[in-house]
């Protein structure tokens, strides 16, 4: 079994070495078959995992590949934990790893570096695996760290545009605060456990509980809250939460196919994976689960109202990826781990579609991706806009969609959540659902519908994208319309992850929700009734409304809330800060520090001071040397009366 | 002959010998040249003896191995002892590694007379290995003070412009600092009544002994790491000194402040060093909050370097006296060795990237003539192999998990956590500082479009070139991917270390 996941993991790496130095020797098409290949074969046997953990019952595998290092009898190693959380990631990991690949040849078509894109995607398969499939802490944290290094690069692609370079520091550093919480986090677990590994960390969970540490004098804390919170500062960086989300909007500087798979459907979800793996620590600390209910909860509200006034079409999606970020974590925080896992897939499916609708969108304008330079585009691009129709239903949650059985179960389960921050969730992610139908329909309508505002030159190349661009969107769109029929029950209410997922008896909402629960139809026509589908009509009703009906009211209103429109317009000033503030002032305290604290104290005042000193007090003694015997004659006898003086006396 | 004199004395001796057949380069410097060669030749053989070490050791056991033991003036007890344990075999290793790289990386840039070039990095090399093989302390102190003279002379002759006031402030520092040492040694031969560093371990001394004698150690190991605030004269060398002296100084020779402090502060006066201990903690989270920051607004790339080099080498001494905090905060002894190995690993993992760094700079230097991160920009347009791997040290220098960059700050994360929250809070901003300034740095010289007219002409590495970065990223990476041969060379003096420094000495 072993070998099968080796295979899975070292078969992307291997294509992604090969492709990476040795691009010029097997070419374009070298590039993408063997890349394509690779991850075909990762895909395939990924399913064949899921349905030997779903179907035919296998155990959960836990084994390890090899020992890192032994140190002060911590064991660090390199090892697979593949029960049915891994199994499923593995298979949405590198599912959409094989469509963006496929799509990638399209995309990428005319780029020079063609070979090196490749060979990055495929690198990122093979972090992004090894961090899901990780049985330890040091490879959850390679991955974690091996995954924001691509990300880095693929940001970065376009090395000689300044806002690319610009955005790939950025969000590098950003990542970097959050991995600060996250090693810490790490540095706890060993010191309250002793260990690295997964199943022993697990076992020592109450007992981490009982133990305090004093990080404030005089107020203690519970060892697992601290490392839990620690942790999930790690997953605030990684799945961009607020206030570590300015760098995802930014992110989108990448090319296309990377803002499918990076920064909508794998990497930015490894924090809600992490936190769903870690869920028999979690357990045993309300408060860090009411504060990532209360972060989720905040991300998903506020960064929706961002995506309202965007006129990126691909920073759109980028913030409506944060908003549904925000949703996980806040099913997480509610202790409905199966549910932000179930959104975690379904929404896997539907943002990469919307993306890489996106993207063939914006190939067919030649690089425009300004929403207010199109406009009726249904007729043009006909197979873009219906998988877009569906990426954009699927994402509002409207019935039958799979978003709307995840979205609408994890609304469920906030609301029967009592955990300190749950009423405060509950209502930001029903306000939520207005917000989100509002801005995906204005983009909706602003690009398909309505007037045509195309350039001219544009429009006569306009036409749809060639295959290996739309195969991958209807393949998306298939699981986005479908895959919540036959999977709600299992996931959420069935047994499905068994000892993947740890839940204390008290905080189980989904397993009430379940009582209630009879099959997929049952729970549409329930649906029905709840006011999520009002909230999301409205939202459609309003944009239809002011974008397609009353084109000018966008306008009046604009004029009318200036000052909210400026507050999102800038982001809420978050960017300021990030941008502008914490970069000067780190850069004012080093100048200070080395101006004053290395050049003027220590080398002016003690190195040359004291260099200086001895040149002084050389010149002073250098008097007393001067040759004349009178005056050496003077001073013995002066030395001689003191002497004497001195003995008479004393 | 033992095998640790032939690979002190062959370079030392072979050096002699390439000073003699330099008279045979011509002006232009055509021709076979008989010195690089046989520079080539004998520090790739001192490599190939110094894996028959490796292969020799004995990892499980703490005593000294490839003993030499004779005596050398008898009057005063002192012996030509020398003898490696797991803690100096991987400097070793590391010095033995990176001087045919050095070789290799000066081979047709060295214009100015290239013979002595050559022959002071073999001394040099020799020198080196005496520090760290001598089990003397006075042994140790005449290769302690010798090594200075080939720096002095390589900064000295084929440094850059202020050349002259950069050799003196090192020369000064580092001799300031030696005197007091040379002191203590003095004191504890009268004390024992031998020269035997191990004899000093085990001298009985009080806190009121140890404390001075400690300080004393602390004055040269300080500035050689270098420790704030006697750092300064680093970044004046690094800068003056030409590609091969600035690799060599920051690979090895800031390694032996760090080989001073566990072979000789930690046993010697294990009770002054818990006493101590918030001094050394101070100073370390001092060198990698305080210098990241000053790294952070360096214009010359070799300078950020050499201030980043000094931030990482915080780790080192942190992990090293980290010990009796964490005593203190868990009761028990777990992590300490941990800590210790810790700050081991960070020292080689810092030989190499370092050395990388520099080597880095000085390809772009030796086309450019310039250091300055304001004259390059977009070098990746014009040299993408060359980007590829300068990106590769950079994030392996911000500690990224599979690189040799992570190993070591990691477990020194992990150690100094169980001391204090606030200690491992500290030393983890380099998380983020260490990568601001070195992505800061790639983002203005390697990405962008082409800046100038001057690195548009830029051609991208040579073979030579390629060859010394690219081995050195294969031992960076293997080093990331599987730390566990080195640390198991050195697991079992580590934690022999341990046991000795936490029975106190009276």
């Amino acid at each position: 079994m072993e070998n099968t996941y080796l295979a899975i993991v070292l078969g992307p790496l291997i294509a992604a070495v090969i492709a990476g130095l040795f691009g010029r020797q097997i070419g374009r098409v070298g590039a993408h078959t063997i890349t394509i290949l690779a991850v075909a074969v990762s895909c395939a046997l990924s399913i064949l995992v899921l349905k030997g953990q779903l179907i035919d019952g296998d155990p959960a595998y836990n084994g390890t590949v090899y020992t890192w290092m032994v140190t002060d009898g911590v064991n660090m190693e390199i090892g697979f934990l593949v029960d049915r959380l891994t199994a499923l990631m593995m298979t949405v990991v590198t599912f959409v790893s094989l469509m963006v690949h496929v799509y990638t040849i399209g995309y990428m078509h005319d780029d020079p570096g063609y070979q090196r894109f490749f060979s990055y995607i495929s690198l990122f398969t093979f972090a992004m695996l090894m961090l899901v499939m990780a049985n330890n802490f040091l490879q959850l944290f390679f991955g974690w760290e091996a995954v924001g290094v691509v990300s880095y690069l693929l940001i970065g692609f376009w090395y000689t545009r300044p806002t690319a370079i610009f955005a790939n520091m950025k969000a590098f550093l950003v990542n970097r605060v959050g991995d600060f919480g996250f090693l810490l986090g790490i540095a706890a677990i060993v010191h309250f456990t002793g260990s690295l590994d997964y199943a022993e960390v697990f076992t020592q969970a109450e007992s981490m509980q009982g133990r305090q540490i004093e990080i404030f004098d005089g107020l203690p804390w519970s060892g697992l809250t601290v490392a839990c919170i620690c942790l999930f500062i790690g997953a605030m960086g990684k799945s961009a939460q607020v206030p570590l989300h300015v760098w995802l909007p930014d992110s989108m500087e990448g090319p296309t196919p990377i803002s499918a798979l990076i920064h909508a459907a794998t990497m930015v979800t490894a924090g809600v994976f992490m936190v769903a793996r870690m869920s028999p620590l979690f357990e045993y600390s309300e408060v860090a689960l009411s504060f990532v209910l209360v972060i989720g909860a905040t991300t998903a509200l506020f960064t929706g109202f961002l995506g309202v006034v965007q006129n990126d079409i691909k920073r759109v999606i980028a913030y409506s990826t944060l908003s549904q970020l925000g949703y996980m974590m806040v099913a997480l925080g509610a202790s409905a781990y199966a549910a932000g896992i179930f959104h975690l897939g379904t929404h896997a499916f539907f943002k990469a579609l919307l993306f890489l609708a996106a993207g063939s969108v914006i190939i067919g304008l030649h690089h425009e991706q300004d929403i207010r330079r199109m406009g009726g585009l249904k007729k043009y691009m006909p197979i873009t806009y219906w998988t877009s129709l569906i990426g954009s239903l699927a994402l509002i949650g409207f019935p039958g969609t799979a978003g709307f059985f995840s979205k609408d179960a994890l609304i469920e389960a906030v609301h029967g959540a009592t955990r300190a921050g749950s009423s405060y969730a509950y209502w930001c992610v029903l306000l939520g659902v207005f917000i989100t139908a509002l801005y995906t329909f204005r983009l909706f309508f602003l690009v398909f519908h309505g007037a045509e505002r195309i350039d001219d030159d544009a429009r006569g190349h306009l036409q749809e994208s060639p295959w290996v661009v739309w195969v991958p969107l209807v393949m998306l769109a298939i699981p986005s319309l479908l895959i919540g029929w036959p999977t709600i029950g299992p996931v959420l209410f069935g047994d499905f992850f068994g000892a993947a997922i740890f839940v204390l008896p008290g905080n189980d909402v989904l397993g009430e929700l379940g009582q209630g629960f009879h099959g997929a139809w049952g729970f549409l026509v329930h649906g029905l009734t709840s006011p999520v589908l009002y909230l999301a009509g409205a939202g459609v009703g309003v944009a239809w409304f002011c974008y397609l009906r009353r084109p000018d009211l966008p306008e009046t209103l604009r004029a009318r809330f200036a000052a909210v429109h400026t507050l999102l317009m800038n982001k809420y000033y978050a960017d300021i800060l990030v941008e502008k503030i914490i970069p000067k002032g780190s850069t004012g305290v080093g100048t200070l520090f080395w101006r004053i604290g290395d050049v003027v104290l220590i080398d002016g005042a003690a190195v040359n001071g004291s260099a200086k000193l001895v040149g002084w007090a050389a010149g002073v003694i250098r008097y007393m040397q001067t040759g004349y015997l009178y005056t050496y004659a003077f001073a013995m006898i002066i030395g001689l009366s003191a002497l004497i003086g001195w003995v008479l006396w004393a | 002959m033992g095998l640790l004199s032939i690979i002190i004395w062959l370079p030392i001796v072979g050096g002699i010998a390439v000073i003699a057949t330099g008279r045979n380069v011509s002006e232009d410097g055509s021709g076979f040249r008989l010195d690089r060669w046989l520079t080539l030749l004998i520090s790739v053989l001192v490599f190939l003896l110094s894996l028959q070490l490796y292969l020799g050791f004995d990892s499980g056991t703490a005593a000294m191995q490839f003993v030499e033991q004779k005596p050398w003036i008898r009057a005063f007890n002192v012996e030509y002892f020398l003898g490696i344990d797991g803690i100096s075999l991987p400097l070793i290793l590391l010095t033995t590694f990176l001087t045919p790289l050095v070789v290799i990386s000066g081979w047709d840039v060295i214009k100015k007379r290239p013979a002595q070039y050559f022959a002071a990095f073999l001394i040099l090399e020799g020198l080196m290995l005496g520090v760290f093989a001598a089990l003397d302390a006075l042994l140790f102190y005449v290769f302690w003070e010798a090594m200075l003279i080939p720096m002095f002379l390589i900064i000295g002759i084929w440094g850059g412009e202020r050349r002259v006031y950069a050799t003196v402030k090192f020369f000064l520092f580092t001799f300031l600092g030696s005197v007091f040492m040379l002191i203590a040694l003095i004191y504890l031969y009268l004390q024992t009544g031998s020269y035997r560093i191990l004899d000093f371990h085990a001298a009985p001394l009080s806190i009121d002994q140890q404390i001075p004698i400690f300080l004393a150690f602390l004055v040269a190991f300080a500035v050689k790491v270098p420790m704030w605030p006697v750092h300064t004269w680093l970044p004046d060398a690094h800068v003056e000194a030409p590609t091969g002296g600035s690799v060599v100084l920051a690979a090895v020779l800031l390694k032996m402040g760090g080989y001073g402090f566990v072979r000789f502060s930690l046993p010697i006066t294990p009770d002054a060093s818990q006493t101590l201990d918030w001094l050394m903690i101070g100073l370390s989270l001092i060198a990698v909050v305080y210098i990241g920051f000053v790294a952070l607004v360096q214009q010359d790339m070799k300078k950020l370097i050499a201030y980043s080099s000094i931030a990482h080498m915080g780790f080192v001494t942190l992990g090293f006296f980290v010990a009796w905090e964490i005593f203190a905060g868990t009761g028990d002894l777990a992590g300490i060795t941990m800590g210790i190995t810790g700050g081991m690993l960070q020292m080689i993992s810092h030989g190499f990237i370092s050395a990388a760094l520099f080597l880095c700079v000085g390809v772009m230097y030796e086309r450019m003539h310039s250091r300055q991160i304001a004259d390059y920009g977009g070098v990746v347009n014009t040299m993408p192999k060359f980007a590829a791997l300068m990106v590769f040290f950079a994030l392996a220098n911000a500690g990224l998990p599979g690189t040799s960059g992570f190993v070591g700050e990691f477990l020194v994360i992990l150690a100094s956590f169980k001391a204090n929250f606030w200690y491992a809070f500290l030393a983890a901003t380099t998380l983020v500082l260490g990568a601001a300034y070195t992505l800061w740095m790639i983002k203005r010289v390697i990405f962008g479009a082409v800046r100038n007219e001057a690195v548009a002409q830029l051609t991208d590495l040579n073979g030579r070139e390629f060859f010394v970065l690219g081995i050195l990223a294969v031992f960076v990476l293997g080093l990331g991917l599987w730390p566990a041969p080195l640390v198991d060379v050195m697991s079992v003096t580590v934690e022999n270390l341990v046991a000795h420094i936490m029975n106190p000495k009276f």
